[in-house]
């Protein structure tokens, strides 16, 4: 039987080293694999281009990463965040890159990527400051915008249910980018609140199928940012 | 409105917000903007319903839980916990922007920092060179949603047009916004330029006017 779980986070994220791109799941927090990110703050491996939709919250997760100084280009849609001065004193301050990307683009660009698909078009930031430097294309009189793919050394994914052979579910809104972020990356790593046996999800309700997760690692408590935010902790 | 000699009336927040409400056609799936959008759902007309998107991945989105029944994992676009409603669904943003920009979604309401006489937004950026630049989903909402509504205040806090003839804010997107709902007035973006819909109680054709950076027709009804 194919098994892709490890024991920990720490050993999940071994592999990732300085200069990786890594896209990171989550919508604000929902879907943010946290441990997975403590783990590859513990790691220290460094000059990391992060891809997620925000910069993180409070000084815990993505936030704490990136005031880690970990992270030297961030592409997301939205790097504004409440209760996070990390990002912006970092961009303000010239040491961290940012890509800016519609949420939709930002989306499209992942799925694209885990497709196969070099490039699209779309209409979003057409005739807006987003659109300069980018070809632009007429289809039945409107005009379209190329967009390239975004690819992955690495994706760190929480889910809800996984089986050891990788197949996903996900609870909630906490889906987000999860199931196209596994398709883009090389090596898609993966928390699990609850690891079953293969067979145990219905084939009819598997999100992600198990060709496009590597490496799985059960965590069955997992924090809430919202949570440790409140209680005014960070991390480390 | 307050601060503007001449002006003791308009339309409150709730008060516009049920106003675009009356303009959303029945069985109508709706994305709504934070701030005053947001609204809209509290003032649905009898007999109507709406179902709404929240584009981080949930159709059929109902009202803030009551406390303590929060999921951090069940939220909106805002970040804000949100609840199911029958029928509802869960997806990954990739299918939530298809259902944006493939047009099936059929009324989007925004706010606003301002819109132009050919109906280009700007809502996402000052353009301040210290400003952190965040645009979230709000170009791919008005590149592939047919209504864009915007609902606003008619000026901003120190008086300025929000309605005016070129943007000076980074735009949004351009030609975009098919009517603006203000507390002085429902206001078309139409190809003869900007037509006064309707005028809050006690708000005259010329204070409207006087309020705005663009020329205005006004319709006789």
């Amino acid at each position: 039987m194919i098994d892709k779980t490890v024991d920990t986070p720490a050993e999940a994220v071994s592999s990732i080293v300085e200069g990786s791109v890594v896209m990171i799941g989550g919508f604000g927090e929902a879907g943010s694999p946290i441990e997975l990110i403590h783990a590859l703050i513990d790691q220290g491996t460094r000059n990391l281009t992060a891809i997620n939709n925000n910069t993180g919250n409070g000084e815990v997760g993505l936030a704490a990463l990136i005031g880690n100084g970990q992270v030297s280009k961030m592409i997301c849609s939205y790097p504004r965040s409440s209760h996070s001065k990390l990002f912006p004193e970092l961009y303000r301050a010239g040491k961290i890159e940012l890509e800016l990307v519609p949420q939709g683009t930002l989306a499209e660009r992942i799925r694209a990527g885990g497709a196969g698909i070099p490039a699209f078009y779309t209409p979003a930031a057409v005739g807006t400051s987003l659109a300069e430097g980018k070809e632009k294309r007429e289809f039945d009189g409107r005009e379209y915008l190329l967009e390239h793919w975004l690819k992955a050394d690495f994706a760190l994914v929480k889910c809800e249910t996984s089986d050891r052979m990788g197949n996903l579910t996900y609870n909630k809104t906490a889906r987000n980018f999860g199931p196209l972020m596994c398709m883009a990356a090389r090596t898609t790593i993966v928390q699990a609140r609850v690891i079953v046996e293969p067979g145990e999800i219905d084939p009819e309700h598997v999100v992600t199928p198990c060709v496009f997760v590597d490496r799985i690692v059960e965590v069955s408590e997992p924090l809430h940012e919202s949570r440790l935010i409140a209680e005014g902790r960070r991390y480390p | 409105m307050k601060g503007v000699a001449g002006m003791a009336t308009g339309w409150s927040r709730e008060q516009m917000a049920t106003r675009a409400a009356q303009d959303i056609p029945d069985g109508s799936y709706v994305n709504l903007g934070i701030g005053i959008p947001e609204m809209v759902a509290q003032f649905v007309p009898r007999g109507r319903v709406f179902v709404y998107h929240t584009e981080n991945g949930l159709l059929g989105m109902g009202p803030a839980p009551s406390a303590g029944a929060e999921d951090p994992e069940l939220i909106n676009a805002g970040k804000a916990p949100v609840t199911t409603v029958p029928g509802a669904s869960f997806f990954h943003h990739a299918d939530s922007f298809a259902m944006i920009r493939g047009g099936h979604i059929d009324v989007c309401v925004l706010g606003a920092m301002q819109v132009s006489a050919r109906g280009d937004l700007a809502n996402w950026s000052t353009g301040a060179a210290d400003a952190i630049p965040a645009v979230g989903g709000a170009m791919d909402l008005v590149a592939g949603v047919d209504s864009i509504f915007v609902i606003t205040t008619h000026v901003t806090k120190t008086g300025e047009p929000k309605i005016v003839e070129e943007c000076s804010y980074p735009l949004t997107g351009r030609g975009v916004v098919s009517r603006i709902f203000t507390d002085l007035a429902v206001v078309d973006v139409t190809p003869r330029g900007l037509e006064v819909l309707e005028l809050a109680p006690g708000v005259s054709f010329e204070e409207v006017c006087e309020n705005t950076g663009a020329p205005l027709r006004r319709l006789d009804r």
